[in-house]
C-alpha cells in the first residue's frame, strides 16, 4: 500500500490553512470533475484522489490524525482496526460501511480511516463513475442494425447497434455505468466501436471504395463487368477507352449512413487495367501493328 | 408530447431539493426546454441528464448559470471536434 501525500495532492504545503485547503480543493475539483472531462479516465482518477484529499484535510481531527502519523501509517491502521472491532462490538447488526463504499477510496485510506468515515461529514451526491468500454466489429456487423447483448460490470446491456456506426465512434448509454454515490446518479456506460478493416472495402463515412480488374481489351473497347458490392453482384458498363486509375461510381451502393434509415452512400470503384502476359507470335505481331498504326497514323 | 414521456418539474425539484426558479433561469438561458401542459411546467425526458449535470456543476462545483452556459457550449464545441478528429483518423486509414 502506497504512502499518499494529501498535501502535495492539492498541490499545498503542511502549513496551509483551512482556507487554503478550501480554495485548492474547490480549483482542482473543478479543474477534474466528471462533467467537465468526460471519458477521460485519468481526470477522474485525480478528481477522486483530490476529493479522498480534501475528506481528510478538511476535517480537523483526520487532518489531525494524518499530520501525526504520516508516512508510519502502518501504526494508525492498527490503533483504527482495534477502534473498529469495539465499534462492531457496540453495533453487531450494522453491516460495516466500507462494505458499502468500497472502491471510492484508495486502500491507503481505508486504512487510515476505515471507508465509511469518508462519508460522515458532507453527504455530497455524486454521480456514478463512468465505465468506458470497447466493442470489435467488422465492417459486415454494422452493415445492418442488430440487437447485441453485452456484459459490461457484470450486468447485460441488450442494446441496438444502429447500422453506420463508425470506427472510433462513441455512443453513451445513459444510466448504465457504476452506481451513483449517496443517491447521486448512476455513471453512463461510453461504448466504442472499434471496426477492423475490410479486405476488400475502405470506408469512408457512407461511401465506399474498392478496385476492380479490368482486362486491357474492355478498357480499350468497352463492355460490361460484374463487381462485387456490399449487397451482392452487379452488372456494370465500362466505357471505351477507360484509364487505368478511373473511378466508376455505383450510386447508392455505398454503407448505410448512420441514423438516416435507407440513405446509402455510394460505391467508387477504380479500375486497375491488367496488360495480358505470355503473349503468343500472333500476339505480339499484332501488337507490333497496332504500334506502328499508332507511331506513324496509318 | 404525451405527458408519461414527461417528468413534471415540482416533482424534479422536490426529488433533488432544489427551487423551481433555478430551473426556469436555465430556461431563461436556453440550457433547458420547459413544456407547458395545462398550466403545469415539464421537463421532457431526453433533457434530463443535461439538466442533471447542469445541477451538480451548480452545486458541485458552485458555477453560476452565466458559466454554465459557457461550459454547455464548450463542452458541445470539443464533442464536436472529437467526431471531426474520428472522422479525420478515418480518412487517414484509406490511405495506409
Amino acid at each position: 500500500m502506497e504512502f499518499i501525500d494529501y498535501y502535495k495532492t492539492l498541490g499545498l504545503p503542511k502549513t496551509a490553512t483551512e482556507s487554503d485547503i478550501k480554495a485548492a480543493y474547490r480549483k482542482l475539483v473543478r479543474k477534474f470533475h466528471p462533467d467537465l472531462n468526460p471519458n477521460d479516465k485519468d481526470a477522474e482518477k485525480k478528481f477522486k484522489a483530490v476529493n479522498e484529499a480534501n475528506e481528510v484535510l478538511s476535517d480537523p481531527e483526520k487532518r489531525k490524525k494524518y499530520d501525526k502519523h504520516g508516512k508510519d501509517w502502518q501504526h494508525a491502521d492498527e490503533i483504527e482496526k482495534n477502534q473498529q472491532q469495539q465499534n462492531q462490538r457496540r453495533n453487531p447488526g450494522r453491516p460495516s460501511d466500507s462494505e458499502e463504499f468500497s472502491g471510492d477510496f484508495s486502500d491507503f485510506f481505508e486504512s487510515m480511516f476505515g471507508a465509511g468515515n469518508a462519508r460522515t461529514g458532507r453527504q455530497t451526491k455524486f454521480k456514478g463513475q463512468d465505465i468506458s468500454a470497447e466493442l470489435q466489429l467488422n465492417l459486415e456487423d454494422v452493415y445492418q442494425s442488430q440487437k447485441q447483448t453485452l456484459t459490461v460490470n457484470g450486468k447485460n446491456i441488450r442494446l441496438t447497434i444502429p447500422a453506420g456506426v463508425e470506427n472510433g465512434q462513441t455512443i453513451k448509454i445513459a444510466n448504465h455505468g457504476s452506481p451513483g454515490v449517496n443517491g447521486g446518479p448512476n455513471g453512463d456506460l461510453y461504448l466504442t466501436f472499434s471496426i477492423a478493416e475490410h479486405p476488400k472495402f475502405k470506408r469512408e463515412g457512407g461511401n465506399l471504395y474498392a478496385s476492380v480488374d479490368l482486362d486491357l481489351y474492355t478498357a480499350l473497347l468497352g463492355g460490361e463487368l460484374m463487381v462485387e458490392t456490399f449487397d451482392g453482384k452487379v452488372k456494370l458498363k465500362v466505357a471505351p477507352d477507360t484509364q487505368p486509375g478511373a473511378k466508376a461510381k455505383l450510386k447508392g451502393k455505398g454503407f448505410p449512413i448512420y441514423k438516416k434509415e435507407g440513405q446509402f452512400g455510394d460505391l467508387y470503384m477504380t479500375y486497375q487495367v491488367k496488360l495480358p502476359r505470355n503473349l503468343t507470335a500472333k500476339e505480339k505481331e499484332l501488337f507490333a501493328e497496332l504500334a506502328k498504326i499508332r507511331n506513324h497514323g496509318n | 408530447m404525451e405527458t408519461n414521456q414527461l417528468i413534471l418539474l415540482e416533482q424534479f425539484c422536490a426529488s433533488h431539493g432544489i427551487e423551481m426558479a433555478f430551473i426556469q433561469t436555465l430556461e431563461e438561458f436556453g440550457l433547458v426546454n420547459l413544456q407547458t401542459v395545462e398550466n403545469k411546467h415539464y421537463l421532457a425526458e431526453n433533457e434530463l441528464s443535461n439538466t442533471e449535470k447542469f445541477l451538480r456543476l451548480h452545486f458541485d462545483l458552485n458555477i453560476n448559470v452565466e458559466g454554465i452556459d459557457v461550459v454547455a457550449s464548450l463542452l458541445q464545441r470539443i464533442e464536436q471536434l472529437q467526431l471531426e478528429l474520428t472522422a479525420a483518423k478515418n480518412r487517414l486509414r484509406l490511405f495506409e
